[in-house]
């Protein structure tokens, strides 16, 4: 195993709500960073790098200058993480490059949204408004369809392989209680007896969107030694970004994940089937099971037969996403892809629970932006 | 269909200049898309350099308009309430015999729709505007040439 790049030593997560009203993006980012600097054991002054998201019709433009201010902070390191759903992984490695190149010590990731009853619409002018928009196709649902579509022509996958993704994060919700479908489990049945939203995707397939925050503090591996929560190690990273629009991607069976994640398994010196957690995001079903392929778990086209060889609850072989994923806990906008990271967190110190898994050395954590578009892994281990 | 989809309140395209020579082909009835002329690839959609080799030697030509369906989603629930008075309707990736894909309207044929199904360009008024629409080339179909 290599030397770890840098240590988690705090994470902040807020339980989802379907709507907030009169809420500023800004206070759900001080609720959820107070909660992962108490969880570290520092002092905020300890915080000299702040890593953010973009935040549509909030803040178009300063936002780490703003977000600082509202904090009390004066980092010597702040940007802005924008890589969609891929952002929340994408801060951990940018965190640890930061105090490795000497920028900085502890980091701030921070993510949170507000949910309107009408949220925001981003007024876009690029290509992606110009050339798909006017022919009806707004929105992530029908460019994940269009995904699942290919799949399906391609290998022969069917409905009920796709249904068995969002049952298993049903599932695994049930033993959340900050879930927003904890209490609400659906079987197969009950996801391919849904509505179709963009064929082929059912209802139930589909995140639903939430209000929340997820926030971690990454510092040295030295400096986390002699903090209070066992650290957890970056052991290593990947990220690739390849399009926009969905008609513009490479592939349609297969994403810049592949790449990010077989470089943070070399990176790391680990295999994908090494992995004790496997924290996958999960806008969509389709995302999963790409995700599965194209991490080598299964030849291509075969997800669906290695899902029913495998237990992904947290007492299984293969537990996945064993927080729910953002199919069970809901989708808290771009902190979503950071629920991943902190369930990771979680099992990596033992701290999960009546959801803990036994053995918890490595974690596999993917995040995904746009339509399969942007991608960065993460090996997660142990101290 | 009963409802006419040039009545439709959906979002028409943001034209720049760049852009302008696509949109004006369009409303034409045709399909013109930008060809490098270093590497002789054809290109969509419509950039000042080319994104394989950042030539800037691109010049526009008439597509054939003909393509292959890569994939297609019949959309029930749309994601802007312009498209409602149509919903389900089908959006799909063209793949254009050309090389580039495109994202299109595709129009019903006589069959059901199936990836790999071969297209072909069917301008349609939408939103008051004359887009590059697609429909399924009918089997046994002459071709006839654009
Ligand atoms: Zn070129």
């Amino acid at each position: 195993m290599s030397r770890p790049k840098g240590a988690i030593v705090g994470i902040g997560e807020l339980k989802p709500q379907r709507l907030t009203s009169g809420v500023r993006t800004l206070e759900v980012i001080a609720e959820v960073s107070r909660l992962a600097v108490l969880d570290a054991g520092l002092d905020p002054a300890a915080i000299d790098g702040l890593l953010v998201g973009p935040q549509v019709g909030e803040t178009p433009q300063h936002v780490p200058a703003t977000i600082a201010e509202y904090l009390g902070l004066a980092p010597t390191m702040a940007n802005v993480v924008d890589l969609g759903g891929a952002s929340g992984a994408g801060m951990v490695w940018r965190a640890a490059a930061a105090i490795e190149a000497g920028m900085c010590e502890t980091v701030l990731c921070v993510l949170a949204n507000n949910r309107e009853e009408t949220p925001p619409r981003s007024p876009n002018r690029n290509p992606i408004r110009e050339f798909d928009v006017p022919f009806g196709a707004s929105g992530a649902n029908i460019s994940y369809a269009l995904l699942m579509q290919a799949h399906m022509a391609a290998y022969g996958s069917t409905a009920r392989d796709f249904a068995l993704i969002a049952a298993a994060a049903r599932a695994n919700a049930q033993l959340n209680p900050d879930a927003i479908f904890f209490g609400k489990p659906a079987d197969v049945e009950a996801v391919l007896a849904s509505p179709i939203i963009a064929s082929p995707l059912h209802l139930l397939e589909i995140v639903m969107p939430v209000a929340g925050g997820e926030a971690v503090v990454v510092t040295s591996v030295e400096r986390a030694r002699s903090l209070r929560k066992p650290p957890v190690h970056l052991l290593g990273a990947g990220e690739k970004v390849t399009h926009r629009a969905v008609s513009q991607a490479p592939s349609l069976t297969s994403g810049p994940l592949k790449s990010a994640m077989a470089r943070a398994f070399q990176q790391s010196g680990t295999r994908a089937d090494e992995m004790d957690l496997l924290s996958l995001y999960d806008c969509y079903t389709i995302m999963v099971a790409t995700t599965i392929e194209d991490a080598g778990l299964c030849a291509p086209g075969q997800f669906g037969a290695w899902l029913n060889d495998h237990d992904l609850s947290h007492k299984g072989d293969k537990p996945l996403n064993t927080h729910g994923g953002q199919l069970g806990f809901g989708q808290p906008d771009l902190a979503g892809g950071m629920t991943h990271v902190v369930e990771a967190v979680r099992q990596l110190r033992g701290e999960a629970g009546e959801r803990q898994i036994g053995k918890a050395g490595l974690a596999l954590v993917t995040g995904n932006g746009a339509t399969m578009s942007e991608a960065t892994a993460l090996v997660l281990g142990a101290a | 269909m009963s409802v006419d989809l040039n009545t439709l309140k959906t979002p028409g395209p943001t034209i720049t200049a760049l852009t302008k020579p696509f949109w004006d082909a369009a409303a034409e009835g045709r399909l013109t898309i930008q060809h490098c002329e270093d590497r002789g690839k054809a290109i969509f959609y419509p950039r000042p350099i080319c994104p394989h080799c950042w030539s800037k030697r691109l010049v526009w030509k008439d597509a054939s308009g003909r393509g292959r369906l890569k994939s297609f989603s019949e959309v029930h629930k749309p994601g802007h309430a312009g498209w409602l008075p149509v919903a389900p309707y089908v959006v799909g990736l063209v793949e254009l015999v050309e090389g580039p894909t495109m994202l299109s309207f595709i129009l019903a044929g006589t069959r059901p729709l199936q990836i790999g199904d071969m297209l072909r360009l069917a301008p349609t008024a939408i939103g008051g505007r004359v887009l590059p629409a697609f429909k399924p080339v009918e089997p046994g179909a002459e071709e006839k040439p654009q």
